[in-house]
């Protein structure tokens, strides 16, 4: 995948092109919004990670320039401002995803992963397939295999998400955002034992488990 | 003061020129009634006794026949009369004898007497203008008598004024100086300079009490992130002295160290980004982001997510709301933060068994929602302390957190304009999360 970084901070830019370029990415990098912009507009990137605050030009306004002309480039935007309503205009200007610095590289990865998906994958669906895992969003039932699971409705969701990052790691404040709507850091590990309850039901009996814990990053669904 | 005076001067006028034509009309009267019964002959005499020098009359009489031969009178001759707008004759009046003050004015009115002998009657105004005079003099000393006292008095009040702004100068000169614990002294006489001295004071106790607020922030700071970076650094060089040995072993130590510094620099992080909610809450900006919330809905949705916890840990958690809806405006985000705290405080300091009861309910106008537990509760008097920053009780000190939470529960309910108080569940404690309703709900 191609993607582009928009960070004036050097050494910031440097971490984070090193850390993508280690994980099977090519990677430009611009270190001013001008030149972000003009790269952004003449080459085409799978996806853009953008710093809010650059010198000549506010992040958000290229993202905002980006969407006047039709670009719809999956762009995820890196902020030190961390309050609700700044995360609210950073994705009202067009950001796909907001992720506040200081961040861990795991947890961008993983949002940049699911964001170049939802950029791959496009059309809506009605039912979502992982292994013999099957997931009707329209009667909102699941089966495995013949077996049908009952679930709870944050548990449906819970596992909806999951599916629809099938294969990748996702992270316990991605999930909590996503299936919960809270930014917030629990002091508490109340996803994983929603987790381990969701496992209970999809996995139990089963001699190949589908929902794995990603040691020091987060879940992943995928398939036995 | 002088419109006041203007106005007597003009009253004095009034009044005399007034008792002027009821003189003269008197005087005519009384000759009239001579003339009826004694003829012209009685009127002569009358008129030369009343115009007797000695007697000091201000009247003028003239009588004289047809071909203005004075008979009788004060005055030498007929003057030149002019009949004026109100009915009386104005003419001046010859300096004669002692009344050498110069031309007097003279007022006076005329009739024709049988046998073409004329009458006139007046009488000298310059006793009018003397009194008047007199009156202006009078005003105009009094004018002057009061503009002295006033200015007097004036500089008096203002000395007065000036001497008491001058106590709050000298008061905020001290302040300035260092003397931060200084306070305007105050009369008790509830004057506007009281009022004023009186909202110094509290604008000075509200600065002070920000002043301790950074104080203390600047104390946290040394003290609860301080330490922390200070372990941080000596883990990395605890495990830099040991020399690098070729063998697989040193790469696995310096990972495990790695991970550690990781584990304690987002430890650091997450109470960098409390302290800040706390600023940010306490800076008591709202910034238009109260929406309208349901606290009933709000508290159903915290409870789902933390109750498989409590479950986990042998926990009963309970969700009670009545009404089923409850309208109150407020930021999801920061409420969320505030009560999952309390939330998770009851999760972590209640032993295996135990009840969590979440409640939500509409009580003396206020949203209210409660957090109880049966656990081992707070002592009374350290309910207040552990709202403190950084502040810990001495049993949870090995448990997990960074003594914030309550600190920032209370900075965004305050935020709301509610209140948090902790109380004894007997057994346990009860957190109790007052909110005023939303204005159009019933």
């Amino acid at each position: 995948m191609k993607l582009l970084v928009v960070e004036d901070d050097r050494e910031a830019a440097a971490f984070l092109v090193k850390g993508l370029k280690e994980s099977g990415h090519a990677v430009d990098h611009a270190a001013d919004g001008r030149e972000g912009l003009m790269l952004a507009t003449t080459e085409r990137f799978d996806a853009i990670v953008l710093d809010r605050m650059l010198p000549g030009m506010d992040g958000l306004a290229i993202v905002a320039a980006l969407r006047a002309s039709d670009n719809a480039t999956p762009v995820l935007i890196l902020s030190a401002l961390d309050q609700v309503d700044d995360r609210v205009r950073g994705l009202k200007a067009g950001g796909d995803d907001y992720l506040t610095k200081p961040y861990a590289f795991s947890e961008l990865m993983a949002r940049l992963e699911s964001l170049l998906r939802r950029g791959a994958g496009g059309k809506t669906l009605t039912t979502l397939k992982v292994g013999e895992l099957e997931i009707d969003l329209l009667a909102r039932t699941v089966r495995r295999g013949s077996h049908e699971i009952e679930l709870l409705p944050r548990e449906f969701r819970l596992l909806e998400y999951l599916a629809r990052n099938a294969g990748h790691v996702v992270t316990r404040t991605m999930l909590l955002e996503q299936v919960w709507d809270y930014h917030f850091d629990p002091q508490t590990n109340v996803i994983d034992v929603h987790i381990s309850r969701l496992r209970q039901k999809i996995d139990k009996g089963y001699a190949k488990p589908m929902l794995h814990t990603v040691r020091g990053a987060g879940y992943c669904l995928k398939a036995a | 003061m002088l419109s006041m005076l203007a106005l007597i001067y003009w009253q004095t006028v009034i009044y005399t020129t007034r008792q002027t034509d009821e003189t003269i009309d008197a005087e005519i009267t009384g000759l009239a009634e001579q003339y009826r019964q004694r003829g012209l002959a009685g009127l002569v005499a009358v008129i030369n006794e009343r115009s007797k020098p000695e007697r000091g009359s201000s009247m003028l009489y003239l009588l004289t026949d047809q071909r203005q031969n004075p008979l009788a009178g004060n005055l030498s001759r007929w003057p030149d009369l002019e009949v004026e707008k109100d009915g009386w004759m104005r003419f001046q009046l010859e300096p004669a004898g002692k009344r050498s003050e110069g031309p007097h004015i003279a007022q006076a009115t005329s009739f024709v007497l049988a046998g073409g002998v004329q009458l006139l009657v007046g009488r000298d105004l310059s006793e009018n203008t003397a009194f008047r005079n007199r009156i202006v003099a009078a005003l105009a000393s009094s004018g002057a008598l009061m503009l002295v006292l006033g200015l007097i008095g004036g500089i008096v009040l203002s000395r007065r004024a000036l001497a008491r702004i001058e106590t709050i100068n000298s008061t905020s000169d001290r302040i300035m100086a260092g003397e931060f614990d200084r306070r305007v002294p105050l009369k008790g006489s509830g004057d506007e300079f009281d009022r004023l001295a009186q909202n110094l004071n509290a604008m000075l106790d509200q600065i002070e009490r920000l002043m301790a607020g950074m104080r203390q922030v600047t104390d946290n700071i040394a003290h609860d992130l301080r330490s922390p970076l200070g372990r941080l650094r000596s883990r990395i060089e605890v495990a830099l002295i040991e020399p690098p040995s070729p063998d697989a072993s040193t790469a696995e130590r310096y990972r495990e160290v790695l991970q550690q510094t990781i584990g304690e620099a987002d430890h650091l992080l997450a109470t960098f980004t409390a302290l800040l909610d706390i600023a940010e809450a306490e800076a008591g900006s709202p910034r238009g982001r109260m929406l309208p919330l349901d606290l009933a809905a709000f508290a159903r949705d915290l409870a789902d997510l933390y109750e498989p916890v409590a479950e986990e840990k042998g926990l009963t958690l309970t969700i009670a709301t009545d009404p089923t809806q409850v309208d109150i405006r407020g930021d999801r985000h920061m409420l969320s933060r505030a009560v999952a705290n309390l939330v998770e405080n009851a999760v972590k300091y209640t032993p295996t068994g135990g009840t969590i009861a979440v409640t939500v309910a509409i009580e003396g106008g206020m949203a209210r929602l409660s957090v109880a537990d049966n656990g081992p509760g707070i002592p009374a008097e350290e309910r207040e302390r552990v709202f403190d920053r950084f502040y810990r009780l001495e049993a949870s000190r090995t448990t997990e957190g960074n003594g914030l939470g309550l600190s920032l529960a209370r900075a965004v309910v305050r935020l709301h304009g509610g209140t948090i108080t902790l109380g004894d569940n007997g057994p346990g404690l009860v957190a109790v999360v007052s909110l005023p309703l939303a204005p159009d709900a019933g």
